[in-house]
């Protein structure tokens, strides 16, 4: 019996001998129960705007991004405007990363002469592997100030009725490697209004996207529902399509949209264009990035 | 009883002898130069483990590691190149195959050869090299090799090919411990 166990216990060792030897020949590396990390969903984008809304992609930390957005004229204007290519709107701005998940900008706009500053910051990482999250979530802040010469200047004018704020919360989620979407719930305060009857706040809720065509295209669209009776019934809804095209160095981005403002309040509030009567802009956005900060590793080496 | 104890024995000593090393924090690096740019990339976050007896060896290391001097490199790296989201890692497999020469108990400079399978961005190519361990307090493995974009199905669109070299050299430093079960 004891012999019988001996023997047993023997060919227990040496089975066991062998299967860690047949490890050795499979995987060795999985014998390092490596701890699972955690990955940030990145490449929701290729710019940090769908077209004048604010992605889910923002600027990196260390890296200032100078940003010309312009728009032309409506196209419905005729060949008398060249179809719109006689005016232009423009917007330059320099967008800056703090930290990996804070970004600050400003930025002037011939739209109002406006002043614009704003701050992003992430509240919340899509994830996979240790911690899982399904969705970004980030809040951007915007302040608005509008420099145009007072319409009454016999009226008592006082400097914050040219403020406007607007407070966004961006709530996406990448689905696939092509696929990203977004939802924009946005509350905009304007110190001042058209008349009594207009209320100072307003609610909105935009939703924006893209879909990757190839890895250097990609087709990008964004629209705005304000909530009814907020603001004169002129006013349409933002809505804009456009495609990115990335070009090794740069992002282009060209877009039809009915807004003419590119900043929050603006667009959201001022929207003037109504895309079913030919009220379409035609624009693009440019954006150049310059590296001010270099990452750790790279600061002593050069 | 005897019988078993020398079995035992025998079993465990071998178990034993096929001592191996590992690094959870290995240094990989790649540089590509060209006249008009030169572009580098490090990650430490690689690892490794290799059997003394049998010079099995391997590496491995997520793509979304590696530090570019500029975000935008970077993200095009993943995005574009390597395609990150699909091919996380790379990794390579193979033998040192004059391990037996290495004394891992004498200090000193010993070369290697190395010869195995590279696997990046999903495309797996035999590769031959030569390296060092330096056998000091700890053992350290270096080595360097080259690799070509186009062999691993990596595209470099026209505008950016006088950027990135042809040929890009990567550089292994890992700092091994004794891996203990």
């Amino acid at each position: 019996m004891k012999k019988k166990l001996n023997l047993c216990l023997a060919t227990l060792l040496i089975f066991s001998g062998n299967l860690l030897f047949s490890q050795n020949d499979t995987s060795m590396l999985s014998m390092l129960d490596q701890e699972e990390e955690t990955v940030y969903v990145g490449s929701t984008y290729k710019s940090t705007r769908i077209v004048n809304s604010h992605s889910l992609k923002s600027t990196p930390k260390g890296v200032l991004d100078f940003r010309i957005a312009h728009r032309f004229g409506f196209v419905n204007t005729g060949i008398y405007e060249m179809f719109g290519l006689d005016q232009a709107t423009i917007r330059l701005g320099f967008d800056y990363g703090i930290t990996d998940w804070l970004m600050v900008g400003v930025g002037r706009s011939s739209f109002d002469k406006t002043y614009d500053g704003f701050v992003r910051a992430k509240i919340l990482r899509q994830s996979t592997g240790a911690k899982e999250m399904p969705i970004s979530l980030q809040y951007l802040a915007t302040t608005e100030v509008n420099t145009l010469k007072w319409e009454n200047p016999d009226r008592d004018n006082l400097f914050s009725s040219r403020l406007a704020y607007t407070h966004q919360l961006i709530i996406g989620r990448k689905f696939s490697k092509s696929l990203t979407l977004q939802l924009m719930p946005t509350f905009v305060h304007r110190n001042l209004v058209e008349n009594e009857d207009l209320s100072n706040d307003v609610l909105a809720l935009g939703g924006g996207g893209r879909v990757k065509i190839t890895n250097r295209v990609a087709i990008t669209g964004e629209y705005y529902y304000v909530l009814p009776d907020q603001i004169q019934d002129f006013y349409e809804n933002s809505i804009a399509i456009g495609v990115d095209i990335e070009t090794g160095g740069h992002v282009f981005q060209l877009h039809v949209t009915n807004s003419t403002p590119m900043v929050e309040n603006g667009f959201i509030t001022q929207t003037t264009g109504n895309p079913l009567d030919g009220d379409i802009h035609f624009g693009f956005n440019i954006s150049r990035v310059f590296t001010i900060v270099k990452p750790k590793s790279f600061r002593k080496s050069k | 009883m005897k019988q078993l104890l020398v079995i035992a024995f025998t079993v465990l000593s071998t178990v034993a002898y096929s001592q191996k090393y590992f690094t959870r924090s290995g240094e990989i690096s790649f540089y590509s130069s060209t006249p008009v740019e030169d572009i580098e990339a490090h990650s430490n976050s690689a690892s490794s483990i290799f059997d003394v007896e049998t010079g099995a060896g391997e590496f491995s290391v997520p793509m979304k590691s590696f530090q570019f001097e500029k975000a935008l490199m970077q993200e095009h790296f993943n995005e574009n190149y390597v395609e990150s989201d699909e091919y996380p890692k790379g990794t390579f497999k193979g033998k040192f195959t004059n391990i037996e020469n290495i004394d891992f108990s004498t200090k000193g400079e010993y070369p290697v050869n190395v010869e195995g399978k590279l696997t990046i961005h999903g495309v797996t190519k035999e590769i031959k090299t030569s390296g060092y361990f330096i056998i000091d307090d700890g053992i350290k493995g270096e080595a360097q090799f080259t690799v070509s974009p186009s062999d691993f199905d990596i595209e470099i669109p026209d505008v950016v090919r006088d950027k990135i070299a042809k040929v890009i050299k990567i550089k292994v430093s890992m700092n091994y411990k004794e891996f203990k079960r």
